[in-house]
This record gives structure tokens, C-alpha cells and sequence, in this order.
């Protein structure tokens, strides 16, 4: 089985978010980066599914060279070779466009992108991916038995579960649920030892344009302090809710 | 050049978020000086709802539930209608559409939106980034307009107007419908959290799943849905689908009370842009008495029922 993981490079869950002093971009300042949760869901998925089915594992990623640990980090946990398109993400769709360029030129069996990155949150790059390969597409996604040529899938929906069936090759959304958080994988020292010396391709990226432009980034205002109610006085926090905040 | 509105049912149904995609459509059709014409898939003999919110032509069509199709029946009446901007909200579906839309269309598309434009020459939006901890304000390139808004996040307005309904059938190729829908597990008679104005949510403080019920009473007696921290469902005192944060569900409910969650930062990312937020907290150092609005520092074991006392009390 020929599987393609992509893989975002994202700021730490616990980094605190600031941007340059014209706030047109963000501070990578002190940040560290890691590999974007629900993609990692993904790539752990991708490494069982490759020791039940042998085959391989290819991880992506679209961005310059400070990228390249999170990939090198992959490998570590298990991916078998690399790829980074050498282009700075301006939209989705410039991504998605890039990646799809790829794929095209292998035949992976399947596709897993996590179902949104957790910097821009946008959560199109899996669908525009799918559509412009002409492959189905299943988002937020908790499970994936492949058999031969087609899959059971098994999605998050509002308030439940939705069970499909699709053919493969095809295109995943995964998020946490595609593997037991305990089943992620933390590289160990050897892990790392053999990462260096496994493949990281460098492609130059497709010249396309993008559809959107980030002009300003700001932060939220900051909350006024909390108003405590004592304990023995409960029903003073009712009167809040209702008189002041107005929300029962 | 009309505003295009996608409104999701269930069960023949709508959604409220339906209502609220079709408010914040009208409102830009406003804007825009335009009319607003709303589309739904599924809809039994409800379409009416949808003149209330604001829509001023009502397209009704039927066709089997599945993504993949339904984004295709967009296509199918964005070339009919021609319009400057779609509108849909990011629902679970919704954000499964959205990204086949954008493609099939050849749409410029903004997701995560959380108010009207602020400018419409040049179109700028505003969206969510890094989960709630910033706002991004992205200009639009293309002359087709996708805009997806988080539910609960503009809110629902009244702006009644006299609609033309129009009833289409659709064909639709079976190779649109890339996946076959097997089953669907629904828990019946909850409020979902995707559609909740209130939550009520636990975490470790609560020791143990055979101490929730004074949750779900509390959830019961404000018709709220219940939620629950990571480690909670980790441990499975419950269901992964009731867990809010950066890696499970994201939600902007109008309250969101906090009964021992210590508020770690990637809880927070998933809740903060709840408009009212209480935390109830053993500990008085814990981090979620810096983002709450009201805290009350005590034992849940002590605190709830209380609460859920004086609750039933003022609701009568």
C-alpha cells in the first residue's frame, strides 16, 4: 500500500501567538514547531496501516527549509521517505494545487491530510485536494479499514458516527479518534539515527495564484477579570446569567 | 449578481445555523445592494422558515444525503443564479462541502468567518486563526465569493421578506456520489453540541463517569448540551464526541460553564469564543479563572447541586 501523508508544521499547542509590529505576518519568534495534532493522527494510521499491508509511506510538506525537521521528525516515527514542495503557503488553494501536482505523478492508494491545521484553521487543503484529483473524500475521520480496492470509513458527525463505504484511492480528513492517542509515536533514539540517512526530496513548486490575500492579523481584546460568586451564594451567579450577561 | 445561501436540514428539518447562514447572507445582500436567494436540499415543506431570516427566492430541491453530491447541486444552481458570494455555515457538513465547492466552482473561499465584511471594494472578511488566539482579515482575489461562518458566531436575526419558492428536481450523475453512507449513529433526543447556545461541561474534578449525572441534570434544566475535557474522554468517562478543545470539537456557544477543568491552553483554544463563560474550580489557582467572565472557587460535589437547586427554582 502507497500512502501519502501531509503533514503541516504548526506552532506549539502551548506557543502564545504574536505577529510583526505592521501585523501582516506572524512572529516565529521563540516559537517552537511541531507536527500539526491531527495530521500526526494520520501518520500514525499510515505507519500501522503499512505493517498490516507492507508498503510505504511518503510524508509531505509545503514550505521553505525550516520545515524540514517536522518532516525529519516523521521519518523518525516512521515514514519511509520525504517530500517538501519549496513554497511558502500563502492560501489553501495554492497548497492543495501544489500537493495535487504530486500525486498525479505517483499512485498512492491513500491520501491523509489532517482535517484542519491549528495556525490558520482553515480545513480546505484535504477537500480541495480531493476534488482536484477527482477522488472521494471523507473528513473528520476516525476510521479507515481498507479491503482491496475499497474502504470503510467511519466519520464524526454532529452529535454521532456516520459508517461509509468508498472505493481507492481517496482522500481523508483524519483527526484525533483515527488512532488512540496513546498509539502515537515518540521517536526513540534509533527512530532518529536512521531519519537522517532516509530520503528527503526537495521539489520546486508549480507557479500558482492564489485566491485570497492575508492583509492584517489581530488578536482578541483582552477579557475583563473573572467576578467571583461565593460558593454558599449560588443563586447570585443566576442573577448574573440573566441580569447582566443576559445569556439565561 | 444575487447572494447564494446553502441551508442544511435534518430530517427535513433545519438547522439553526440555517437561519443564521441565511441572516448573515441577507445582511451582506444588503451590502451589497442585491437580493438573497437561498438554496436547500431535503426540506419538508419547510421552506417558508427561510423567508423570515431574509431570503428573498427559496430553491428547493430533494437528493439522497451524501457530500460529495450535494456540493455538486451547489455547482449545478451557482451556474444558474450566477451569483457574487455563497454563503454556507461551517457546519460538520458544511465543512465538508465547502472545499469541493471551492474547487468545482472555481471560487475564491474564506472559512472561519465570524462577521459581515468590513470593506466590500476591496471584499475583506475577517476570520478565526490559531485557534481563537487571533483574527485574520483576508482580501478576496477571485470575482466569486465563498464565505463559511462559524456557527453560533453572528447570530441568528429576524428579517422577514415575501419569498418565491421554486420546487426543482435535480439529476445527479451517480459518479457524484463518490461514498455510500452505511449507517448513521445518532444519539436521539440530545442537544448536539454544534448546535448548542449552552454547554455544560466536566472534567477530572468530577473523580469518576458514575458522577456525571448531576451534569446531565444541570444540562437537562438550561436545555443545554453536555461537553467534557480531553482527558476525560482519553480515559473514556465519556464518549470522544463530547470532547471540546484544539483536538476535538471547537464550539461558540452564548454560555459555556467549566465544572473542574483546570483550563489548560488547548481546552481553551476549543471554547474560548463562547460569548459568556463560567468556571467552577476547586482550586483557586486554576488557569481557567483567567479566561472565565464568573468563577465560583468550591467542590463541584458541593457547588452543582446547589446550583441545579436554585436553577429549577428560577426557572419555575
Amino acid at each position: 500500500m502507497k500512502i501519502l501523508v501531509c503533514l503541516s508544521h504548526v506552532p506549539d499547542t502551548t506557543s502564545k501567538i504574536n505577529f510583526t509590529p505592521d501585523s501582516k505576518e506572524f512572529d516565529s519568534t521563540g516559537v517552537q514547531f511541531v507536527i500539526n495534532p491531527n495530521d500526526e493522527f494520520g501518520l500514525t494510521k499510515a505507519i500501522f496501516l503499512k505493517e498490516k499491508f507492507s508498503g510505504n509511506v511518503t510524508v509531505l510538506n509545503v514550505g521553505d527549509s525550516s520545515t524540514e525537521p517536522t518532516l525529519r521528525k516523521a521519518l523518525a516515527i516512521g515514514a519511509d521517505d520525504a517530500i517538501r514542495i519549496n513554497h511558502i503557503p500563502k492560501d489553501s488553494y495554492s497548497v492543495a494545487y501544489q500537493i495535487a501536482e504530486v500525486v498525479k505523478q505517483n499512485n498512492y492508494n491513500v491520501i491523509i491530510c489532517g482535517r484542519e491545521s491549528i495556525d490558520y484553521n482553515s480545513g480546505l487543503v484535504p477537500g480541495m485536494l480531493a476534488e482536484l484529483l477527482n477522488l472521494p473524500f471523507i473528513n473528520g475521520c476516525i476510521g479507515f479499514e481498507p479491503e482491496g480496492n475499497n474502504a470503510t470509513l467511519i466519520r464524526e458527525i454532529d452529535g454521532g458516527k456516520e459508517t461509509l463505504n468508498s472505493s481507492m484511492p481517496l482522500v481523508i480528513g483524519g483527526q484525533k479518534g483515527l488512532v488512540d492517542e496513546n498509539d502515537l509515536k515518540i521517536p526513540n533514539m534509533r527512530g532518529i539515527m536512521t531519519a537522517r540517512s532516509k530520503p528527503l526530496n526537495v521539489l520546486e513548486a508549480i507557479d500558482v495564484n492564489s485566491k485570497t490575500t492575508s492583509i492584517s492579523f489581530n488578536k482578541p481584546k483582552t477579557k475583563a477579570a473573572c467576578k467571583f460568586v461565593d460558593a454558599d451564594k449560588v443563586q447570585e451567579l443566576i442573577v448574573l446569567l440573566h441580569n447582566e450577561a443576559k445569556v439565561i | 449578481m444575487s447572494v447564494l445561501v446553502f441551508t442544511e436540514t435534518w430530517n427535513g428539518k433545519f438547522k439553526k445555523s440555517s437561519y443564521e447562514a441565511v441572516a448573515y447572507a441577507s445582511e451582506l445582500a444588503q451590502l451589497l445592494n442585491t437580493s438573497t436567494t437561498a438554496l436547500v436540499i431535503g426540506c419538508d415543506n419547510c421552506e417558508d422558515n427561510l423567508a423570515k431570516y431574509g431570503a428573498n427566492k427559496i430553491i428547493s430541491t430533494n437528493a439522497k444525503y451524501n457530500n460529495h453530491a450535494f456540493a455538486s447541486i451547489i455547482e449545478k444552481i451557482t451556474k444558474e443564479e450566477d451569483p457574487s458570494c455563497i454563503v454556507l455555515s461551517q457546519t460538520v457538513n458544511g465543512k465538508s462541502i465547502l472545499p469541493l465547492l471551492a474547487i468545482k466552482t472555481n471560487a475564491s473561499v474564506i472559512s472561519n468567518v465570524v462577521e459581515l465584511p468590513s470593506s466590500t471594494s476591496p471584499f475583506i472578511v475577517k476570520k478565526k486563526v490559531f485557534s481563537n488566539k487571533a483574527f485574520e482579515n483576508l482580501q478576496f482575489n477571485g470575482d466569486l465569493k465563498l464565505i463559511a461562518i462559524i456557527p453560533n458566531s453572528v447570530g441568528v436575526r429576524e428579517n422577514p421578506q415575501s419569498a418565491k419558492i421554486q420546487k426543482i428536481d435535480i439529476s445527479i450523475d451517480d459518479k457524484d456520489y463518490k461514498t455510500q453512507s452505511l449507517n448513521i449513529d445518532k444519539a436521539a433526543g440530545k442537544v448536539s453540541l454544534a448546535d448548542a447556545e449552552i454547554v455544560v461541561s466536566a472534567g477530572r474534578g468530577l473523580k469518576g463517569p458514575e458522577n456525571w449525572k448531576m451534569i446531565e441534570d444541570l444540562a437537562d434544566i438550561l436545555g443545554a448540551a453536555t461537553a467534557c475535557s480531553k482527558p476525560v474522554s482519553d480515559v473514556g468517562w465519556r464518549p470522544h464526541s463530547e470532547h471540546v478543545g484544539q483536538t476535538g470539537i471547537a464550539i461558540s456557544s452564548d454560555l459555556y460553564i467549566a465544572i473542574g477543568i483546570s483550563g489548560a491552553i488547548q481546552h481553551l483554544a476549543g471554547v474560548s469564543s463562547s460569548k459568556v463563560m463560567v468556571a467552577i474550580n476547586i482550586d483557586a489557582e486554576a488557569p481557567f479563572f483567567k479566561a472565565a467572565d464568573y468563577g465560583i472557587i468550591g467542590d463541584a460535589f458541593d457547588v452543582i447541586p446547589k446550583l441545579n437547586q436554585a436553577l429549577k427554582k428560577f426557572k419555575n
